[in-house]
């Protein structure tokens, strides 16, 4: 347990910072920016109980919204993930999920990209639609939740495969 | 009493999500609000200095480029100087000492500078210690950036003018026609003049410059050149885009402007009502 706190607390400093110094200046196109740091997220332990996902993913967001003078709107967005994750994992493993016996490592590809994309495209929802904050520009909080979406998606997997464990 | 502690211990975690969520959405309906003390801010100790650290990295490759700018604003400033020598033949030598200008002028270096969101803020490193305070202009040799918002001991805060709160006083160069300065997120070089009547006689390439209606500008600043514009849907104002002098996706070192009459003339102000 001890191991994977310390793997989780290196990978939180480690995503924050990458992501304030980095990723939110890489301003592709004028305004698409990747947010990787959700990947820490997603791959917090399956039976960590949920208030503690919960505490963790707002703490994430709330540093990340230090850094980017963004008020709550990263903290939101994350806390709505964080409480919607059960579900999508039910919906994305199916029944391996409901026995507590499932590993990401083990899970198919196609399972993960689902989680992925869900976990993605509803953060980034909350985060523009709060960022914005105003419907009259309900096109341009689309545009951006799509084209960030998928550069954020795209690079969580190249990261989880760049820094896949060796098969045990 | 039981089935209500029952009933806290089922939904703990929503709860807990609510009330987190709540928080957040507090902050974030802060931050949407022009000048209210705001309690998550980069111009901390900690988000501060490491911006600092990373930019003090960053800024050596920069270098170049902001010496030449230096030198042109130099080569502008001694142009003026020039031609004011020039001008008074007879020059009055006056005591520098009781010589009260109505302005302050402080530099600071930007660390963190964002444009790509709606509501953009930028933050120097220099705060109260060096004598800012709120509610400076911050211009650059090129024009005008926006807005002092929160000081701390070291740093600041600055309003961009590429956020939905700033709205800023501006009149064209030619004609005393006064208008508001707004931005409507899309791009981060150009702004939207409001405001400006239909009686104006504007056209494609003029001068915009502040108005020095508000305390905190002085007159005469340049902001950029109208590249577009056409009757507003009430046919009464103009709809202009203009294009910034600055560029605001790289912007270097700023000075920032106190106006030292401000509180003289805001009293005045409010005698009024």
């Amino acid at each position: 347990m001890n191991r994977a706190l310390l793997s989780n607390s290196i990978r939180f400093v480690f995503l924050v910072l990458l992501q304030v110094f980095i990723l939110c200046n890489v301003n592709f196109l004028g305004y698409i920016n990747p947010y990787l740091y959700i990947l820490f997220i997603i791959l917090l332990p399956i039976n960590l109980s949920q208030t503690k996902v919960l505490f963790y993913s707002f703490l994430l967001g709330l540093c990340v919204d230090f850094f980017q003078d963004s008020g709550g709107v990263h903290a939101s967005a994350c806390l709505v993930i964080a409480y919607l994750r059960p579900v999508i994992l039910r919906f994305s493993f199916g029944v391996t999920y409901d026995h507590q016996t499932l590993k990401f490592r083990s899970t198919d590809f196609g399972e993960r990209f689902v989680y992925i994309l869900f976990m993605v495209f509803i953060h980034h929802l909350v985060l523009f639609s709060l960022e914005i904050f105003n419907l009259d520009h309900i096109l341009l909080i689309l545009k951006k939740t799509l084209y960030s979406g998928i550069f954020t998606v795209l690079l969580i997997i190249f990261t989880m495969i760049l820094f896949r464990k060796k098969a045990t | 009493m039981q089935e209500i502690v029952n009933f806290l211990i089922r939904y703990k975690n929503s709860i807990f999500f609510l009330l987190l969520l709540s928080l957040s959405i507090f902050f974030t309906v802060q931050s949407h609000s022009y000048h209210k003390s705001k309690f998550v801010n980069s111009a901390n100790f900690v988000t501060g200095g490491l911006y600092d650290w990373a930019n003090d990295m960053d800024s050596y490759l920069h270098l170049g480029e902001y010496n030449k700018r230096l030198l042109q604003e130099n080569e502008h400033l001694r142009s003026l100087l020039f031609k004011k020598t020039a001008n008074d033949s007879v020059s009055v030598k006056m005591d520098s000492a009781s010589y009260d200008t109505p302005y302050t002028v402080y530099s600071a270096e930007v660390i963190s500078n964002n444009y790509s969101k709606i509501d953009n803020y930028l933050l120097l490193n220099g705060g109260e210690n060096d004598g800012i305070k709120g509610d400076l202009g911050v211009i650059t040799s090129r024009g005008i950036v926006g807005i002092v918002e929160e000081t701390s001991k070291n740093y600041t805060r600055v309003l961009s003018i590429l956020n939905s709160n700033s709205a800023i006083n501006v009149r064209l160069k030619k004609s005393k026609h006064y208008g508001t300065l707004v931005w409507n997120g899309e791009n981060p070089n150009v702004v939207q003049l409001t405001y400006v009547p239909k009686i104006a006689n504007i056209q494609n390439g003029d001068t915009v410059i502040t108005g020095g209606k508000s305390f905190i500008f002085p007159e005469g600043i340049p902001v950029g050149i109208i590249h577009d514009f056409h009757l507003g849907t009430d046919k009464n104002y103009y709809d202009i885009e203009v294009q910034l002098f600055n560029d605001m996706t790289d912007i270097g070192y700023v000075y920032l402007i106190e106006n030292n009459n401000k509180e003289e003339l805001l009293n005045l102000d409010q005698k009024d009502e």
